[in-house]
């Protein structure tokens, strides 16, 4: 695909032109979930209408035809992420589901009682609670590795909080509260020569970051596939080849088996071991354009646009001394436009609903994050999140829209 | 006092003189704004009402027959709604509320216009305004 401009860019997403409540939408809520490109919404269309079948198993031609697409959406995800081999791209239905799948197995294959788990303390809910699950299920424990004031991960905490009881860290590429990009590379290397392996939840980190899975050297890495404009309960686990054959099974049935006995059942091999049942077959294959499409905003005018949205917003809620930033990195490069604020008098639920009647799609609330709100000290937050097709000035009605409506609410 | 009928006509009145939603939300927080204030001390666990996304607190008193509802919330929008209710139904007899429908609440159109959660804690709060009313009776 040609390298685009941001307008040649809005163009090709249909939703971007929506009005609410006789407003322009603003969409700034893609943190939660991307708008589809039209590309992914016809590949949807196509599979559904041209290739409807299940796929693997059956000789005729639209099963075959369904299996492509389905093959080829996974060697599509395997070259976006840089992998080394199909086997180790795993589809799921989300993160939410990467991220189960693994703690359960992971603890099955390398926890046992009295082991150690370590996560940070500003993860999404879905990189805790499975995390949590496993650790009562094996009575082991779950740490957290702090976060400082400015929000970013205290890296230099986690060698220290490593023990030979720790067998796994997660952490987010990117937490959906504070927008900052997470050193992989570096904690994987304390990881690593500490015997520890690394989970990445990469569910922000696939849209706003170059992501090679070599480079970053984790050992697992789970994102969604409806934050990176490909259908909703579409998601990937990746996972290191060898580190996949030493997990067991997650769920039974489907494709996931070699031979079924009454004695002995025996399992497929990756990454069909881990794929029982059938997959979302017309989801999966708009990876395909999706991914597509996010190479596409890789072009140095929409690169540009974005670091432009990232810099306005930084200096303009610098100005208000009521509004709280949470995720303000040393080195701005660090920030992805992502903005979780607080008011000083004012309820983020007020706010949102008001810049809602404005046009404006917000997230507010605990963002899937208890804990680290509770950390910072607020019941809530508000989020605005920006896609690449997001532009500066959809970024200034942001921030008229934000502070008309706190007039009206003080 | 106006009677029931009479308040919540006024309310439907008051609310349909605004067309746009922004103007009927600035409606809701000057009524937010002008709730009388609610003492910390009943601020307590049992007086929050279940459902909602922001916290918010009802206390009912039984004096001459009749219920006397305050409330507060740490959303405004939220603190509206409540003062919106609650200068409705305050001062009634448990038996009125009790056997009243709540449909103007339908007829202001607030529940579409709040999202689904903020609609469900809009019920939460007729639910425990007619909870308290029957169980006064």
């Amino acid at each position: 695909m040609v390298k685009m401009t941001i307008e040649e860019l809005r163009q090709q997403f249909p939703s971007l032109s929506a009005s609410v409540n006789g407003c322009r939408l603003v969409y700034l809520d893609n943190a939660a979930t991307a708008m589809r490109p039209r590309s992914v919404i016809e590949k949807w269309n196509d599979v559904v209408t041209n290739k409807n079948s299940n796929i693997y198993r059956a000789v005729h031609t639209t099963a075959a035809l369904a299996t492509k697409e389905v093959e080829d959406a996974r060697e599509s995800v395997k070259s976006f992420i840089g992998a080394d081999s199909v086997r180790e791209i795993i589809f799921t239905s989300g993160a939410t589901a990467s991220l189960n799948l693994l703690a359960f197995c992971a603890g099955e294959a390398f926890v046992g009682e009295g082991d150690e788990i370590i996560v940070s303390a500003a993860e999404h809910h879905a990189n805790i609670v499975p995390w949590q699950m496993m650790c009562k299920r094996k009575g082991a424990k779950l740490k957290v590795l702090p976060v400082n004031d400015r929000g970013e991960v205290m890296v230099e905490r986690l060698e220290s909080l490593i023990t030979a009881k720790t067998k796994i860290v997660s952490v987010a590429h990117i937490s959906n509260v504070l927008g900052i990009v997470n050193p992989i590379r570096e904690i994987a290397d304390i990881c690593h020569r500490n015997g520890v392996l690394l989970s990445v939840d990469g569910a922000q980190g696939i849209v706003h970051c170059n992501v090679d899975v070599k480079a970053l050297d984790c050992d697992f890495y789970a994102f969604s596939g409806h934050k990176i404009y490909a259908a909703p309960g579409t998601g990937v686990l990746y996972g290191k080849e060898k580190l996949l054959n030493e997990l067991p099974p997650y769920m039974g049935g489907g494709e996931m088996i070699a031979n079924v006995k009454w004695e002995e059942t025996t399992y497929a091999g990756l990454p069909y071991k881990f794929e029982a049942g059938t997959p979302n077959l017309a989801g999966i294959p708009t990876f395909i354009p999706a991914l597509e499409m996010a190479v596409a905003m890789r072009s140095k005018a929409i690169i540009d646009n974005e670091r432009g949205v990232v810099d306005y917003i930084m200096d303009e809620l610098d100005k208000d001394s009521s509004i709280t930033l949470f995720g303000n990195p040393k080195d701005r490069e660090a920030k992805i436009p992502l903005f979780s604020i607080s008011v000083k008098g004012v309820h983020h639920e007020d706010l949102a609903l008001i810049m809602d009647k404005m046009g404006v799609a917000l997230r507010s609330g605990q963002l899937c994050a208890e804990p680290i709100m509770d950390a910072c000290g607020v019941t809530g937050m508000l989020r605005a999140s920006f896609a690449p097709y997001n532009t500066v000035e959809e970024a200034e009605y942001f921030i008229k829209s934000l502070h008309r409506a706190i007039d009206m609410l003080r | 006092m106006l009677s029931l009928q009479e308040a919540k006509a006024r309310v439907l009145e008051d609310f349909s003189m605004f067309d746009q939603w922004l103007d009927k939300y600035e409606y809701l927080i000057e009524l937010g704004k002008n709730l009388e204030s609610f003492p910390e001390e009943h601020k307590t666990e049992d007086r929050l009402i279940k459902g909602c996304q922001s916290r918010v607190w009802l206390n009912s008193e039984k004096r001459d027959g009749r219920l006397w509802f305050s409330a507060d919330s740490d959303a405004i929008i939220t603190k509206g709604i409540i003062s919106l209710l609650i200068g409705v139904y305050s001062g009634r007899t448990p038996q009125e509320i009790a056997s009243d429908d709540f449909a103007f609440i339908e007829e202001l159109g607030l529940r579409e216009n709040l999202s689904p959660t903020r609609a469900n804690g809009l019920a939460s709060m007729i639910a425990t305004i007619k909870k308290t009313a029957c169980d006064e009776q």
